[in-house]
């Protein structure tokens, strides 16, 4: 059996230092704020209709990296993700963080989400709003891009 | 791989969740009133839960069973709650002007609790003038257990029922809080 919803306050409290965490680094920490309270909001929103408490992490990252895609379509016309917010140690993220400036945005999220959050291209295809197989290709096309830039 | 989230962010993000009315149950821990630790909690209905030092944990699950899942601590939707309960607590407040939301109890508790709420302060009752103020004489032990379940104790003031013969029987809260409360409404001495 699949594990129950929890209560709203364990959801929350597990996984708000991590997504503040994300989108601080995506966002600069002031434009993270208020995209803190959207990206929980929207899960607040959405709660009811989950039909178990599996995958909650994957699944409000994707609701944040969302929310980010969104802030970026909407201040950057041509696409290009915002400035990094100076944070300090992480792991995965981080290290992928540089690496990834020069991208275009989606494969840039692809990529991201994939090896520095181990989301799944399922999930990630529903941050970006469109297909698993889509999603693969982002990451892989973004993958390539970078392994070309290091030569 | 986390961030400290500060308590300003923290409590901006609560307090907007209650007023875009996106929660099944608002609520929040009251330490250190006169009676001990009590939890309260808040639908868009009315107080729907007291608790006596409750455990966060066992309270929270029961909160999202019965009343929905999105349940978050605010302070907020709970304040006038507060308010009226320290009111009561120091002597200076003998009738509460909450709404009470029971709508999760089953039938015959509920008509047992509207009963209940006509019991005034500084009166008490038995379980079987109870039982027969709602039609069924012989319910006093059901009665018993209606009061031991009573979701919203002290508005629902399920400690002015004591037993046939002037013992206090039982509580919720342990018999020491119902003896409390009886003697600050002055019911005993």
């Amino acid at each position: 059996m699949p594990a129950a919803v929890p209560p709203f306050e364990t959801f929350y409290e597990t996984h708000r230092a991590e997504v503040f965490g994300f989108l601080g680094r995506r966002l600069g920490r002031e434009r993270a704020e208020d995209a803190f309270q959207e990206t929980f909001l929207r899960a607040l929103r959405a709660y009811p209709r989950l039909e178990h408490g599996e995958h909650l992490r994957a699944w409000v990252l994707t609701i944040a990296s969302r929310i980010v895609v969104d802030l970026a379509r909407r201040q950057r016309p041509q696409g290009e993700l915002p400035e990094l917010g100076s944070e300090d140690d992480r792991p995965a993220f981080e290290e992928l963080a540089p690496l990834t400036d020069g991208l275009p945005p989606k494969e840039r999220a692809a990529v991201v989400l994939r090896y520095g959050y181990d989301l799944g291209y399922d999930e990630i295809g529903s941050a970006l709003g469109s297909t698993e197989a889509a999603a693969r290709q982002a990451a892989s096309a973004g993958v390539r891009r970078l392994r070309k830039e290091q030569q | 791989m986390s961030t400290f989230v500060s308590p300003a962010l923290d409590e901006r993000f609560r307090t907007a969740a209650a007023a875009e009315g996106l929660l099944d149950v608002a609520y929040d821990i009251l330490t250190d009133t006169a009676i001990g630790d009590l939890l309260v909690g808040v639908s868009d209905r009315g107080v729907c839960r007291i608790t006596f030092d409750p455990e966060p944990e066992v309270e929270l699950e029961r909160l999202a069973r019965l009343h929905g899942p999105r349940v978050l601590r605010v302070s907020k939707p709970v304040e006038r709650v507060r308010i009226e309960l320290e009111e009561y607590l120091a002597g200076s407040r003998t009738h509460f002007d909450l709404d009470v939301d029971i709508r999760v109890v089953p039938e015959f508790h509920r008509v047992v609790l509207e009963e209940l709420a006509r019991v005034g302060y500084g009166s008490t009752t038995t379980y079987g003038a109870l039982a027969a103020k709602t039609g069924h004489p012989n319910a006093a032990r059901a009665v018993g257990t209606v009061m031991n379940r009573n979701p919203v104790p002290i508005v629902l003031p399920c400690h002015r029922v004591i037993g046939a013969n002037g013992s206090l029987t039982g509580y919720g809260g342990g018999l020491a809080r119902k003896e409390k409360l009886l003697r600050l409404e002055g019911a005993i001495f």
